[in-house]
């Protein structure tokens, strides 16, 4: 059957929310309204129930206790809170001075980790940014390798959003337990997919969001370890002492209902869904591979998310591709579409030649992905990629056996 | 990025795609000028090839292009304005026609300069293979 077009194939950057999750919302818009801090009257109470039902959703999805979770407008709010926080509670120094302590994270991490670190090093401390191999992994080892001792912080996502790789997390988390650093990850590309239990896992500070598990946009949640260790934040947010004080601000009551249904829907169907995914994205993967010649999957072979394909075609452009393939929404690993025409920095973290990381496709797949539109798409890729092959002159090299990287381009 | 209609019918219906030979074939030949400009790394490589009768004039004209819709539909309207031209008619094609004719947006300009660089690359192999000195030499736009 054919299906419905276009196909959504991009919920590594959004996902749909959930029928049952908006169902569980609509209620808290316009009759169960109160503000969860009114502590007088019945409307605080209920709206303060519901927040606290959905900190036990969240809480129970990644093996916490309630109180560890602190409600946020989303990953980048967390990632801000825990990376600044962090550092300026554990400070060796006060500001202005340097020497400040040692921060490590990693080269392709995501924007809203990267930039935090990079104002953190403005203001006297020292980052570390690690690089990954070719696999797109950071391993313990790596980060012991790195280890300082005013090392005061390690900051590395679980998953990469891009790629999907998974690194070491466990590990680092074990071998931070051992040094006394602070472990922060960006977990939004894993939690809710992969199962995750904060203890056994050794985390300290974790950052999850709403959307990209089905849930509403603008809600996200920082989980803050309460004991061995106690980990304690500076507050970015000053004002009304909500959420013991890290996170000041009205709680978003309704985002934080549904974000707190999107838990439990990850939580009980996540089993079945991953493994269900897991075969969708072989599929993908390998119906490209088989049908079109220099075409790689980037990322390590199996230390990867069910959900994620990155997959690279030499020899054509990422954004002509993007518009050969118009009935798939994906992401290009090019930001060929900015200003910027920069080939995606993470791919080039991992070594992707120039002409492979100009031409990527990030294929993310989700609760609604269909076998028949995983079809559809290896059809209208191939299609894409041999029409655009029959007009480029690297293709055109590459098959007279000529070395394209080799050549002396005139620089533009 | 919405894309002006006549961008995505050169897109999709590409004109004179192709070339005259293989890379060393082309290069042995006096009637074929080639112009190859732009880099992988910058994410547009085009390749114009002109075929040149002898009364000057460019008898036909052949593309390839990796880049973006834009860069594929600048050459593939680059080749269809240079049939039947005079090499020194066709040193007057300018980036900014091209930019009229497919309405390219600001970001997009790169791609009309580089078809404009393409041309004048192919017109100076052909003049150079064939010993004539370089007419009208105005400077390509500045980029």
């Amino acid at each position: 059957m054919a299906p419905k077009l276009p196909i959504y194939f991009d919920n590594a950057a959004t996902t749909r929310c959930d029928p049952r999750v908006v169902e569980a919302m609509l209620p808290y818009f316009s009759e169960k309204f109160g503000n969860s801090a009114s502590r007088n009257h019945s409307f605080g109470w209920e709206a303060e129930d519901a927040v606290e039902l959905a900190r036990e959703q969240a809480a129970a999805l990644i093996g916490a206790n309630p109180k560890e979770v602190i409600f946020t407008s989303g990953s980048t709010e967390s990632n801000n809170l825990a990376i600044k926080g962090a550092a300026l509670m554990y400070a060796k120094a006060p500001a202005g001075q340097t020497g400040r302590g040692h921060i490590i994270t990693a080269i392709h991490e995501h924007k809203a980790v990267l930039d935090p670190c990079k104002r953190l090093q403005r203001e006297g401390f020292d980052v570390t940014f690690l690089e990954p191999g070719a696999d797109g992994i950071i391993t313990a080892e790596m980060v012991a390798g790195a280890m300082r001792p005013d090392t005061i912080l390690v900051t590395l996502m679980w998953a990469n959003n891009e790629l999907g790789t998974i690194n070491e997390i466990p590990q680092i988390g074990a071998l931070c337990h051992q040094r006394d650093v602070v472990l922060h990850t960006d977990a939004t590309q894993w939690v809710g997919k992969m199962p995750t239990d904060v203890e056994r896992d050794c985390v300290d500070l974790m950052s999850w969001s709403g959307h990209k598990m089905y849930g509403p946009k603008g809600v996200g949640a920082l989980y803050v370890r309460r004991r061995k260790p106690r980990v304690r934040l500076e507050a970015i947010l000053d004002g009304g002492g909500h959420e013991r004080g890290m996170r000041s601000g009205t709680m978003n009551v309704t985002g934080i209902v549904g974000f707190g249904k999107a838990c439990e829907l990850c939580r009980q169907e996540m089993d079945h869904e991953r493994e269900r995914l897991l075969k969708l994205r072989r599929k993908l993967e390998s119906g490209l591979a088989s049908r079109i010649e220099v075409c790689q999957v980037n990322g390590h072979a199996d230390k990867r998310l069910p959900n994620i394909a990155n997959v690279s075609f030499g020899f054509v452009e990422g954004e002509s591709l993007m518009m050969g393939v118009k009935d798939i929404a994906c992401s290009s690993g090019s930001a060929c579409t900015s200003a910027s025409l920069e080939p995606s920095y993470v791919l080039k973290a991992l070594g992707v030649g120039d002409e492979l990381a100009h031409s990527s496709l990030r294929l993310s797949l989700g609760r609604w992905s269909t076998e028949e539109e995983v079809d559809f798409a290896i059809e209208a890729i191939v299609k894409a990629v041999e029409h655009l092959r029959t007009m480029s002159p690297l293709w055109d090299l590459h098959k007279e056996g000529i070395d394209v990287s080799k050549i002396q381009w005139q620089a533009h | 990025m919405a894309y002006s209609e006549k961008v995505v019918d050169h897109y999709q219906h590409p004109r004179n795609v192709g070339s005259f030979g293989t890379s060393s074939e082309v290069a042995k030949r006096t009637d074929v000028g080639v112009g190859i400009v732009g880099a992988p790394e910058c994410g547009d490589v085009m390749q114009l090839q002109i075929k040149v009768n002898e009364q000057g004039v460019i008898e036909d004209a052949k593309f390839k292009c990796f880049g973006c819709g834009s860069a594929i539909a600048s050459s593939s309207l680059a080749t269809e304005w240079l049939k039947g031209r005079s090499l020194d008619d066709a040193m007057g094609i300018k980036n900014t026609q091209i930019v009229e004719e497919l309405s390219l947006p600001p970001v997009k300009i790169h791609c009309s300069v580089l078809a404009e660089d393409s041309i004048r690359a192919a017109i100076a192999d052909y003049r150079k293979k064939n010993g004539l000195a370089a007419e009208s030499a105005a400077p390509a736009a500045a980029h």
